[in-house]
């Protein structure tokens, strides 16, 4: 089975959510007449990234009478899509989110878990912290998503992994930064290093797509990427540029490799539970 | 040694991409800068023109009668070999009165006046050319203090803050800033004879490499010391940054109500865009 993915690295307007929009139907249409399955945004793609006051006033339900989604799902009949917007709860807590939308429907939504609240982040200062991580079954086959610090912790990939997800696909807004003397910004190398290493540790296709773009003094510094269950990178983006990257992901790979190498087969979960058990419980 | 090397060819992309795009997105084309004939302005002049296109960046040369007939050149140099417009304007005029007023008036005043009128001039420029003054304050300047509030600070955007003045001359030499605007010692030239290294009492390139391992490294001052560096030479390179926080924010405003500016009303900058 081929899947052919698309991830669009875009820039966004801060805080402007029918511009974002306007940008995504733009994307949508580009990627199909790449014949794209299914096309990836990066997080917070409707909305822009550095938030802060504005957050209120972006967020969105992902439900067909909500005036953004609704052209969006519409769009979904074509091909499969994963926006990144601020989602609010019944009761008014916002998070940071991803939704999968197929055929019209909202398959999954993901509220980013890991809100960094450091350095120059501030993400838990505005927003609700997401306490799930589920893999969902898509026409692809079993998908997870997570955005951006989620993934700088090994244990939301580690899940998705054992909840059966054989496609992670994850999204970013990810600032540069760490020029040193070497071609690459330090904060692209981390990201592209641990993607690689869960595509090879989990034997499992992984996607990246990060947006570009600044704000303020920031640039994010885009360079989606998309890995094989081998590890190969299969393709990537330039960076700082918007950019659509379209690859053809042969799905037939994930069970060549683990027929070659059972890490999957071989994880030892009970293993693993009696000695999370007993490194929690040891007060 | 301490190893402050930059991939200016990324530096490049990304500083033009800054400039380019917080530019154009409030709704400008244009820059105004003021070319003093050292290295900062010039660098970020250079960045202007490969940013937004050489016809699109205007030179402000504005000189004191006391300043060297150096700088005059040396802006010179960037304004011929990039083509850009330029204008000269001599601040003596303007200075000179409220100088006049003080026959006692110490250096460090007297540069303080000539930084704010200068900034007078140039965002007057701003309104007459349609464009956004670009800042040349680099990273050493900015954590020393070692400029003008409302002076030589003031812009509307600065490529060159997270650049320290030996990765500045790493990217001059890169974008082809001519040779003898790299080499000479920087200077404020506010005064005949001032040099920055002369000031501050020690050199760019002994304390960007405190200041790397302070700053970006998060090094403790024991730390530093048991890099070497001298305990007295740390202890006051500390002092200064702490003692010119001042000078890196917007003025405190008294808490009064629920919502305050600057505490809780937040919102960037390119709000909107």
């Amino acid at each position: 089975m081929k899947l052919n993915l698309s991830l669009a690295q875009i820039a966004t307007k801060l805080g402007d959510v029918e511009a974002n929009l306007e940008k995504h139907i733009t994307y949508i249409k580009q990627a199909k007449t790449q014949k794209a399955d299914l096309l990836v945004f990066p997080e917070l793609s409707l909305t822009g990234y550095v938030l802060q006051d504005l957050v209120a006033s972006v967020a969105h339900k992902p439900t067909e009478d909500d005036p953004i989604f609704k052209h969006l799902l519409k769009a979904s009949r074509d091909l499969d899509l994963v926006v990144g917007f601020v989602d609010e709860d019944s009761r008014h807590r916002f998070y940071i989110a991803s939704a999968y939308l197929s055929a019209g429907t909202v398959m999954h939504v993901h509220h980013k878990v890991y809100l960094p609240t450091y350095g120059l982040f501030d993400e838990g200062r505005f927003f609700a912290w997401g306490d799930s991580i589920r893999s969902f079954d898509t026409r692809f086959g079993r998908v997870g998503m997570l955005i951006c610090e989620d993934f700088w912790h090994a244990s939301p990939p580690y899940l998705l992994w054992l909840d059966g997800a054989d496609i992670m696909l994850f999204s970013s807004a990810s600032p540069g930064r760490g020029l040193t003397d070497k071609e690459k910004l330090e904060s692209a190398r981390w990201v592209e290093r641990v993607s690689k290493a869960y595509a090879s540790m989990f034997t499992s296709f992984v996607a990246h797509c990060n947006r570009v773009g600044f704000e303020d003094g920031l640039l994010f510094w885009g360079g989606a990427t998309v890995n094989d269950p081998n590890g190969e990178l299969l393709a990537q983006g330039p960076y700082f540029e918007e950019s659509l990257i379209t690859t053809k992901l042969d799905l037939n790979q994930i069970r060549r490799t683990r027929a070659r190498l059972p890490l999957l087969r071989d994880e030892r979960t009970a293993l693993v539970q009696k000695e999370l058990d007993r490194i929690l419980s040891r007060g | 040694m301490v190893d402050l090397t930059i991939n200016t060819d990324v530096a490049h992309q990304i500083l033009v991409g800054f400039i380019k795009s917080e530019v154009t997105r409030v709704g400008y084309s244009r820059a105004v800068i003021n070319l003093s004939g050292g290295l900062d302005s010039a660098i970020a002049c250079v960045l202007a023109v490969d940013a937004l296109g050489a016809e699109n960046v205007f030179a402000l040369r504005l000189p004191y009668r006391t300043s060297s007939p150096d700088s005059l050149e040396h802006a010179q140099l960037i304004i011929d070999e990039f083509k850009i417009k330029s204008e000269t304007i001599d601040i003596t005029q303007m200075v000179d009165p409220l100088i006049k007023r003080d026959p006692n008036m110490s250096n460090q005043r007297k540069g303080n006046i000539m930084a704010r009128a200068r900034m007078i001039a140039l965002y007057d420029q701003t309104e007459v050319f349609k464009g956004l003054p670009i800042g040349t304050s680099n990273k050493t300047e900015i954590l020393l203090g070692y400029s003008t509030l409302w002076g030589d600070m003031a812009s509307a955007i600065n490529p060159i803050g997270d650049l320290y003045k030996t990765q500045i001359r790493q990217l001059a030499r890169a974008v082809n800033v001519p040779a003898p605007i790299i080499d000479k010692p920087p200077s404020a030239d506010l005064w005949v004879g001032q040099t920055d290294e002369g000031e501050l009492g020690f050199t760019y390139n002994d304390v960007d490499q405190l200041l790397y391992l302070l700053v970006d490294q998060r090094y403790s001052p024991q730390e530093c010391v048991e890099e070497g560096f001298n305990e007295k030479f740390v202890t006051s390179v500390i002092t200064r940054i702490r003692r010119n926080q001042f000078k890196r924010m917007m003025p405190p405003i008294a808490k009064l109500s629920n919502r305050t500016i600057g505490y809780d009303f937040l919102y960037l900058r390119d709000w909107g865009t």
